[in-house]
C-alpha cells in the first residue's frame, strides 16, 4: 500500500466500491521461515505428543475412486503443488498431507467424504487457508479437500438482502456483489482477499464490524453441508424466522471442518451504508482509550460500526516494517471510530458532536483527524489492518486472540510485556476494543521454544482467572485446542465429544482440531 | 524568509494573497454509474469529495503561509449548497476563508468552465488576489479548462500542471517548475498570476480535529452568479452519457489440453 496518496491518483486504479484496501493479504510480506530451505518445521516436530490416528493409509484403488469423482485434472498428487495445501498463512505449520481433492460440487463433496468414511481415511476441509490456529492444514497425511472450485454466486434477492453462495466463494468479492445490489456482507476481516466464505462460516469468523453486524451465528440463515459420513445436510434456507426443530447450522458453524464440510450458505445482507466516516485519534492512557469507547457509544450510538484500538509499538511495527505513515504524532494509543449510516448530513453532525466531546473531555484525545476522502478512510483503515502482516517481517510471530472484560484488556499487555522483556524483539496489543476483544502478539527473529515456554500456559491462565475467552475469534484449531478447558466447563466439553461421535463415529473430519486429544 | 513584491499592495511584509479554487466531485474511489436515460452519471446518494488537484491547490495554499511567503488564503467554490462541506475541508486544512458561488440544482448540470471562469473573474475583480491556485483539471469532466480560461480573461500570466512554486531569483516573481511531456518545464511569471496544480506538487495534510473544529468558526461567504453579473446560459448540449463498451469475456479452461484445443478452434495453433 502506497505510502504517498498523491501517487496514487490514477481513476482506472481505484475502481474500489469498498471502503477499505483491497485484499491486505495479497501484499503479503511473508518472512524466511526457520529450518529447512525457508520452510516452516513439521508440524509433528514441534507437537511430538500428537499420535497418528487409527486411520488408513491412500492406496492406488482410493486415487482411482477420486479420479472417477473429480476427474484426474483435480486429483493433486505432485508434491511441490501439494506443498502449499499443507502450510498455513502464518507459516507456524507444516503437514505430510500428500493428496489434494478439488471438487466442483456437493455430489462430489459427498462421493468423496463417503468413500473416505468407509475407507477410514483422514481428510482436512479447506478454503482460503487463511485461518490463524493451524486448523486449515494437515498434520500427519490427511487429505486436503479444497473447496476453492465451489465458487458459484447462486443468488442475491436486492429486496430481502439475502446472498446465497457457495462455499468456495473469496469473502471481498461477494461483498463487491453485493455492493452491486446495494447490499454488503454483514462482516469483514483482513484476509477478505482471500478468506472463502465456507471457512468463515466454520470459524464464525468475527472481524471488525461485528460490533453493528453481530456474528454469523446471527447473519446466517441457512447452510447446506456434507456430513462425515458423506450425508448431504441440506439446511439452505433463506428465511429470517424458523423455529421448527434443534437449529443444526449452529453446530457446524464455529465447527473449524470437525463436524462437516460446509458447501453453501445463505447470508443475510444489511444494505449498504450511503455515508461511511473514519475518525482516527491519538491518545495516552488506556483509561482514555476506554473513556472514548464509552463516549463514542453515547454520541454515536447507532450510526458506531467499528471500534478499533492500536497500542505504540504496534503502530511502530507498520511504520518500521511496511513503511506505512500515520498522519498523528506519537502517543501511546490509537482508536478508530467508524461510522455507517444512510444520511451523510445527519453522520457527520453526529460525529461532530462526538468530536467536541472528546476534545473536551479531560485526558481524551487531542490530537486525531476525519477522513476527508477515500484515500484518507483507506490508508487510515491500513494502519490496522496490515499490522498482522507488519508483525511477520520480524521473523516468527506467537498470536494470541482473547476476551476480556475492558478493563483487564490493557492489564494483560504491560504483564506480557514486562514478562517478556529482553526475549522478543517487540510485544503488541490491539484489537476490537468495541468486543472486549485483544489480540496480543509477540515477535521474536525465529521460533523460539523457551519464548513460548513463558508465553503458555501463562497467558491462558491469566485470561482463565479473570474469565475470559482464550480464543475470542480464531478458534481453537490445532494450537489451541489443549487449553478448551481453560474457557469452558469440562462437562461441556464432554458434550462436545459426544456430539462429535455422533456426526463422525470413525472421526475422519479434520482429526487433532478444536477437542483435545482423549 | 523571502521578500515578494507584492503589484497590489506595496506593504511587501503582507505576503501574496491567494485565492485556491475547490470542486466538489464524486470521491475518486467511487464506481460512477450512468443514469439509465442516459442523461448523466448517477450523484444522488453518491460520496462526493474534494477534487483531488483541488486538495492539492489547497495544501500549497497552506504551505505558502506557513513559509510566510503568503499572508491570506481564501478557498472558493463554485456549486450547489453542499459545496460548503467542500470548503470546510479546505478550512480544517489551514485556508483563512471561504466563498461560495451558489448555483441552483437546475442549473448545475449544465455549468461548464467557461462560466465557472467567469464568476472567478469576477471574484477576483473584488478580492484582488495576487495568486490564484485551481487544480488542473476535475476528475469529473477532465477539462483542464478552466485555469486557463481565467487568466485569459483577466489577461494574467498563467502557469500550468505546477509540480512546484517557489519565488524566483531575484524574490519579484513566482518560479513555476512545470510537468510537460517532454519533462520538466521552468517558467518565471509576474503576480498577479493563475497556477493550477498538478499531482506531484504536493501531498495534502490530514486535517486535524482542532483544526475541523476551528473550520466552523471561520467565515463563509456566499454569493449568487446574478450578484456577480455572470450568465450562465449553456454553450453547449449534452446528447448522451454512455458506458464504454463493455470488453469481452474470455473463456476459462481448466487444463493446458482445453486450453491448446481453444487455440486449435480459433486457429492460432495449428
Amino acid at each position: 500500500f502506497q505510502a504517498s496518496r498523491a501517487a496514487s491518483l490514477l481513476p482506472q486504479l481505484l475502481l474500489r466500491r469498498r471502503p477499505a484496501p483491497a485484499g491486505a493479504f495479497a501484499l503479503l510480506a511473508r518472512p524466511a521461515s526457520s529450518a529447512s530451505g525457508g520452510l516452516p518445521p513439521l508440524t509433528t516436530e514441534i507437537h511430538p505428543g500428537i499420535k497418528r490416528g487409527a486411520f488408513s493409509q491412500l492406496t492406488d484403488a482410493d486415487l482411482s475412486a477420486f479420479e472417477a469423482i473429480v476427474g484426474g485434472d483435480h486429483v493433486i498428487k505432485d508434491a511441490d503443488e501439494v506443498l502449499s495445501y499443507n502450510i498455513d498463512w502464518l507459516r507456524i505449520c507444516r503437514g505430510q498431507g500428500q493428496l489434494v481433492l478439488r471438487p466442483k460440487t456437493t455430489e462430489e463433496v459427498s462421493a468423496i467424504v463417503r468413500h473416505c468414511n468407509k475407507r477410514r481415511l483422514a481428510v482436512v476441509p479447506q478454503g482460503g487457508n487463511t485461518g490463524l490456529v493451524g486448523g486449515s492444514v494437515p498434520l500427519f497425511d490427511e487429505i486436503v479437500i479444497s473447496t476453492s472450485r465451489m465458487n458459484s454466486l447462486l443468488s442475491i434477492d436486492p429486496v430481502s438482502g439475502v446472498l446465497v453462495a457457495e462455499a468456495g466463494c473469496v469473502l471481498e468479492q461477494l461483498d463487491r456483489e453485493a455492493a452491486s445490489q446495494g447490499l454488503m456482507m454483514p462482516l469483514d476481516l483482513g484476509a477478505k482477499g482471500s478468506c472463502q466464505i465456507g471457512g468463515n462460516l466454520a470459524t464464525n469468523a468475527g472481524g471488525l464490524r461485528l460490533l453493528r453486524y453481530g456474528s454469523l451465528r446471527g447473519t446466517t440463515l441457512g447452510l447446506e453441508a456434507v456430513l462425515p459420513t458423506g450425508q448431504v445436510l441440506d439446511c439452505l434456507t433463506t428465511l429470517r424466522k424458523d423455529n421448527t426443530g434443534y437449529d443444526i447450522k449452529q453446530l457446524l458453524i464455529g465447527s473449524e471442518g470437525t463436524l462437516g464440510i460446509i458447501t453453501k450458505a445463505a447470508i443475510l445482507c444489511p444494505a449498504r451504508p450511503k455515508s461511511v466516516q473514519l475518525a482516527f485519534l491519538g491518545l495516552d492512557s488506556f483509561q482514555a482509550v476506554l473513556d472514548t469507547y464509552r463516549l463514542a457509544r453515547r454520541s454515536l450510538g447507532e450510526i458506531l460500526s467499528a471500534f478499533e484500538f492500536i497500542d505504540s509499538e504496534s503502530m511502530r511495527a507498520v511504520k518500521q516494517n511496511l513503511g506505512l505513515s500515520c498522519p498523528l504524532g506519537e502517543h501511546s494509543f490509537y482508536v478508530l471510530a467508524e461510522t455507517s449510516g444512510s444520511n451523510e448530513t445527519h453522520d457527520r453532525e453526529k460525529l461532530d458532536g462526538f468530536i467536541e466531546s472528546v476534545m473536551s473531555m479531560d485526558g481524551c484525545a487531542t490530537d486525531g483527524t476525519v477522513a476527508q476522502d477515500a484515500g484518507q478512510f483507506a490508508h487510515l483503515w491500513s494502519l490496522r489492518e496490515r499490522i498482522v502482516e507488519s508483525l511477520l517481517v520480524d521473523g516468527y510471530e506467537y498470536k494470541y486472540d482473547v476476551s476480556l472484560p475492558l478493563a483487564d484488556i490493557y492489564r494483560l499487555v504491560e504483564h506480557m510485556r514486562t514478562r517478556l522483556d529482553g526475549r522478543v524483539i517487540r510485544t503488541a496489543g490491539y484489537g476490537h476494543l468495541g468486543d472486549g476483544n485483544l489480540h496480543l502478539n509477540f515477535t521474536t527473529p525465529k521460533f523460539d521454544a523457551k519464548v513460548l515456554e513463558l508465553i503458555e500456559p501463562h497467558v491462558f491462565d491469566w485470561v482463565r482467572d479473570r474469565r475470559g475467552s482464550v480464543s475470542a475469534e480464531h478458534g481453537l484449531g490445532l494450537k489451541k485446542s489443549q487449553y478448551i478447558r481453560h474457557s469452558k466447563a469440562d462437562f461441556a466439553v464432554r458434550v462436545m465429544a459426544e456430539v462429535k461421535r455422533l456426526l463422525d463415529p470413525n472421526g475422519i473430519m479434520n482429526p487433532y482440531k478444536v477437542l483435545p486429544d482423549e | 524568509y523571502i521578500h515578494i513584491i507584492n503589484k497590489a499592495d506595496m506593504a511587501a511584509s503582507k505576503g501574496l494573497k491567494i485565492l485556491v479554487g475547490c470542486k466538489r466531485v464524486i470521491d475518486y474511489a467511487v464506481k460512477v454509474r450512468v443514469k439509465p436515460d442516459r442523461s448523466g452519471v448517477v450523484t444522488e446518494g453518491v460520496k462526493h469529495s474534494m477534487n483531488p488537484f483541488d486538495e492539492i491547490a489547497v495544501e500549497e495554499a497552506v504551505r505558502m503561509k506557513e513559509k510566510k511567503l503568503a499572508g491570506e488564503a481564501v478557498a472558493i467554490s463554485v456549486g450547489p449548497p453542499q459545496s460548503q462541506e467542500t470548503l470546510r475541508t479546505a478550512l480544517a486544512m489551514g485556508i483563512d476563508r471561504a466563498i461560495h458561488v451558489e448555483i441552483p440544482l437546475a442549473q448545475l448540470e449544465k455549468l461548464q468552465p467557461i462560466h465557472v471562469s467567469k464568476l472567478l473573474a469576477k471574484v477576483c475583480e473584488s478580492e484582488k488576489p495576487d495568486l490564484v491556485i485551481l487544480g488542473k483539471q476535475a476528475i469529473d469532466d477532465d477539462c483542464n479548462q478552466t485555469g486557463q480560461m481565467l487568466a485569459a480573461l483577466l489577461d494574467w500570466p498563467q502557469a500550468t500542471f505546477a509540480s512546484k512554486i517557489e519565488p524566483s531569483q531575484d524574490s519579484k516573481q513566482l518560479r513555476v517548475t512545470r510537468e510537460v511531456d517532454g519533462g520538466m518545464e521552468t517558467i518565471d511569471v509576474s503576480v498577479p498570476a493563475v497556477v493550477t496544480s498538478d499531482l506531484r506538487l504536493n501531498e495534502p495534510r490530514y486535517a486535524t480535529l482542532p483544526n475541523i473544529m476551528k473550520a466552523k468558526k471561520k467565515p463563509l461567504a456566499k454569493m449568487s452568479p446574478d450578484q456577480l453579473g455572470v450568465d450562465l446560459q449553456p454553450r453547449q448540449e449534452v446528447i448522451s452519457v454512455e458506458d464504454p463498451p463493455v470488453r469481452k469475456a474470455g473463456a476459462k479452461v481448466e487444463s493446458v489440453e482445453d486450453l491448446v484445443g481453444k487455440l486449435r478452434e480459433k486457429g492460432l495453433v495449428k
